[in-house]
Order: structure tokens, then sequence, then C-alpha cells
């Protein structure tokens, strides 16, 4: 079965910094894979350089099989991200941003796929709201309804709940869950909430300096590195990045 | 070519337009005044200078026409403009639309919010000082045809220099019209400048536009030729404007600019 990403020594500089240092990693139908890192880890960019808004150095990506940088186009039609530093133009209404990015992405029979989204995400209420009036939660559900609009195969969320509550964060975690469940592709998810991580993601990839540390399944790799929980082993890999490397390339 | 790519920047600016007056009000506003100042002016100048020349065809219907022009390019960057000021790069540019999708969109967005303006100068121009475009005849067809590619090439080429160097950068775009009107003879024959000045004048577009168009008042034939090079030139300068923009949009995703537009100094 063709992965939905494949990512092959993904390698970004800027000028003398270098900010992904030959990562790769695919990911399978049906899976939701974590990125994890400390800030400034490479998540970002890795992300940007998948949405095909930032060009790497070196390496490939391929979206269904599709190459990135020879088919930009075909290969984002079934992808959508969301992320907490991308709010929707608060000038324009919920229903006017989903319809215009429902134009951008494609998507057939709009209205009602719009019409569908806005009572997922429960938005019915702000359809003809300004996104700029939305509270924080209510943006982060309509970036969540703009992600959906195209049903991606291939899902990008960079801390999809970094600013809610967790009664709402958990609502969305649902939703992403109960997306996956109609089986129709992979979402790769960024987060600093480990609980988080652990409840949703199927596999792990720990990033450190651009670089991927160990990869795993986040609710038995704790362990397998001596660590109580997932966020001892971030701190770990946050403040001791090359003994992990060395446990990861040991096998230890 | 996907059409509803195309769609969907135009359709953007319509929504931001049917709910803005701050947004509509400027697309006539300006364009009314001008012609407010300059039909008076060229009313009185028509009743001091005792000349047979009628100051209205050659003075206002110029500044008909130049405002056209500033009408046609301030529509390209203002739609432009709203993905800068909503810092809606990432969203816009993480779908599948092309670069000639995202500049068509915004060549027939700035098509949307001219015509208000045009409407706006032809219906005071004519009810109230009694110069319409017509005046022109069929002269009129390349007259449009070069000001308005002129305009486009100079508005995307303004939204280069946006994407290029930053939101800041946007007090670049405002001056331009000014600042190329003295190369453009818009009140005046391209004889009138310096040698060094005519050959400037050349290479700009609407100059070949101004000169036609006191040639055709004055009675004289117009040269099909003269206006031909007008329209090669700015089908030209629309090329090479898409090709600025193209390489300008690439050396932002080289060098994340795209995903980080605020920062302004990536590049």
């Amino acid at each position: 079965m063709t992965a939905v990403l494949s990512v092959k020594d993904l390698r970004k500089q800027y000028g003398t910094t270098i900010a992904v240092d030959g990562v790769s990693f695919e990911l399978r139908p049906g899976e939701i894979l974590g990125l994890l890192g400390p800030n400034g880890a490479g998540k970002t960019t890795t992300i940007n350089m998948i949405l095909g808004v930032l060009e790497p150095t070196n390496g490939s990506i391929a979206i269904e099989g599709i190459d990135l940088a020879t088919a930009r186009s075909q290969a984002l039609t079934h992808t959508n991200f969301a992320a907490v530093y991308a709010p929707l133009p608060g000038n324009l209404s919920v229903v006017e941003n989903l319809r215009i990015f429902g134009l951008l992405y494609g998507v057939k029979d709009l209205s009602a796929r719009i019409k569908e989204l806005l009572h997922q995400f429960n938005l019915g209420s702000f359809a003809n709201t300004k996104s700029g009036a939305l509270s924080s939660g209510e943006q982060t559900r309509l970036c969540l309804a703009k992600a959906m609009l195209n049903r991606p195969h291939l899902l990008l969320m960079d801390e999809p709940t970094a600013s809610l509550d967790p009664a709402t964060a958990r609502d969305i975690r649902v939703m992403i869950r109960s997306f996956m469940s109609q089986g129709v592709g992979g979402v790769l998810w960024t987060s600093h909430n480990m609980y988080e991580v652990q409840e949703v993601c199927d596999r792990v990839i720990f990033l450190s300096h651009g670089r991927s540390l160990l990869e795993g399944d986040p609710k038995t790799l704790p362990a397998q590195h001596g660590k109580n929980s997932l966020e001892d082993l971030f701190v770990a890999v946050a403040r001791e990045p090359l003994t992990l490397q060395q446990i990861g390339a040991y096998g230890i | 070519m996907v059409f509803d790519r195309v769609a969907a920047i135009i359709l953007r600016q319509y929504y931001l337009l049917r709910g803005s007056f701050s947004r509509v009000l400027p697309l006539f506003i300006w364009v009314a005044i001008d012609i407010v100042l300059w039909g008076f002016l060229t009313r009185y100048l028509n009743s001091v200078s005792g000349s047979r020349i009628d100051f209205v065809p050659m003075m206002l219907g110029a500044v008909l026409l130049w405002d056209f022009f500033i009408r046609i390019m301030q529509g390209v960057t203002m739609a432009f403009f709203e993905d800068v000021w909503s810092r809606n790069f990432l969203n816009i540019f993480a779908t599948p639309i092309r670069i000639s999708e995202y500049v068509l969109g915004l060549v027939a967005s700035s098509v949307l919010t001219s015509s208000i303006g045009v409407l706006m100068m032809l219906g005071l121009s004519t009810t109230v000082f009694g110069l319409s475009f017509f005046t022109y005849g069929l002269m009129l067809v390349p007259f449009i045809l070069v000001l308005f590619l002129f305009g486009i090439a100079l508005g995307i080429l303004g939204c280069s220099a946006v994407m290029r160097f930053g939101p800041s950068a946007e007090w670049f775009i405002w001056p331009i019209p000014a600042m190329i009107a003295p190369f453009a003879a818009v009140f005046y024959p391209v004889s009138t400048l310096p040698g060094w000045m005519q050959a400037v004048s050349h290479l700009v577009a609407p100059s070949y536009v101004f000169e036609g168009m006191r040639m055709f008042l004055a009675g004289k034939v117009v040269p099909w030729q003269m206006l031909a090079t007008g329209s090669a030139l700015a089908l030209a300068y629309v090329f090479l404007a898409g090709l600025v923009f193209k390489s300008t949009y690439l050396h932002a995703v080289r060098t994340g600019l795209i995903a980080r537009y605020s920062a302004e100094n990536l590049g």
C-alpha cells in the first residue's frame, strides 16, 4: 500500500544554520504520527516543507506517491492543515472563509459540505460571524473545519489544541479520531501536550536540533528508554539529545 | 488552470468589498475628486485662454485615462494586500493554487474593483463636464488596452516588491504612478521633455497613448504603428512582471518568507 506521506533525507539549511537535518519517515494510511520535540527542533520547518511553502535544501517529499517538488498542485489537492499560527482571515465570516478555501481545494458540492462541517464543528451559530470576532477556541474549530473541507488524505496538525481548554481539546481529539476512523488517510500531529500525544498518536518521532532521534509507540517508548512517562522522555530529549541519540543508534 | 481557484480570489475580494464601506469608498472617491478638480480647471482654462484649444478633452480626458491606469494598478495591489494584511499567505499558498491562478485572480479582482471607479469617472465627466470616453472613437480601444496592460504589469511588480521586502514595502507602491507620470507625458507632448527624459518616455507604454490622444484631438491621423508599439511594450511588461512575481515567489519559498512573512528579513 502506498504511504500517505513519504519523507526522505529531508534537510533545510539557512546559511550556516541547519533547521532540519536528514529526516526520513513514512506515514501509513490510517495512522496518526506524532512529530515531537522541543521548540526549534524542526517540527514546523518540516511541516512547512510538506505543505510546499518552504523548499527543502535536500531530500524529497511524496504525498500518496506524488512528488511535491515536481507536481505541487496535484500533491496538495488531498492535503490540508491546521496550525495555531495560521488563523483564517479575521475580516471574512466563517462561511465566507469556508467557501473560499473550498473553492481553492476544489471541493465538490461545496454548500452541502460547508453545512456538514458547520454542524460537525458546532459552528452553525457563528456562520455569518467574522472569524476575527470568534474566541480562540472557536477560531481553532474553524481552522479544523477548513482542514477537513477536502476530506484530506494527508492532514497536518501543528499544535492544533494549543489554545484550547481541556474540554474543547478533548472534543477536537475525538473529532480527529472520528475523521481517522473513516479510513481516508493519515495525520501528522505536533503537540507539546504529551498526554494528548499518548492518547491520539499511533507512533511518534522525536526531533531535536533538526534530527530524528527516536521513533516508536508512545505508550511503550518511555519504558524502553528507562523513563516513567512520555513527558520525562520529552524532557530528556530536550536536555540530553546526544545521549538519547546514542541510545537510539545502539538500540539500548 | 483551474478556474474555481481563480474564482476563489475574486470571491474573496467581493466578500471584502460587500461588507466594508472603507474599502468601497476609495474605489471612487479619489477619482471623483480628480474629475471635479480637473473638470473645473479645464473649464476655467477654456474661458481665459481665448485659444481654439478645447482643454476639456485634452486635459480632463488625460486625467480620465490616467486615473483608469491607476485604478487598474491599485486594484491588483489592493487584492494582494488583503493577503498581506490578514497574514494569509501560509493558508493560501498551502492550497493547490498555482501562481498563475493566483495572479489571474488578482487581475480579475482589479477589473471588478476598478470598473466601479471607471463608471463613476464616466458618469461625472459626461454629465457634469460633457466629456465621454467615446470622444476618442475607435482609438479608445488601443488606449484602454495599453493602459490596462501597463496597470496590470505595474500592479504585479508592486506585489512582487511587497512579497520580497515585506509588509513595510507597501509604501513603495503608492508613489509609483506619480513617479511615472512625468515620463508618461500625460499633460504635455514627449517633445517637451529633455533628451534623457524622452529616452525614458519611449520605454513607458502610456506615453504612446497620451501622444496618440493629443494627435487625435488635434485632428491628425494617429499612426497605428505607434499604438502597436505601446501595446507591444505593455504586453512585454506584463510578461516580465509575471516572471518577476514567479521568481519572487520561488525566492520566498526557498528562504521561508512565505511561511514566516511578517518577519520581513528572512530573505
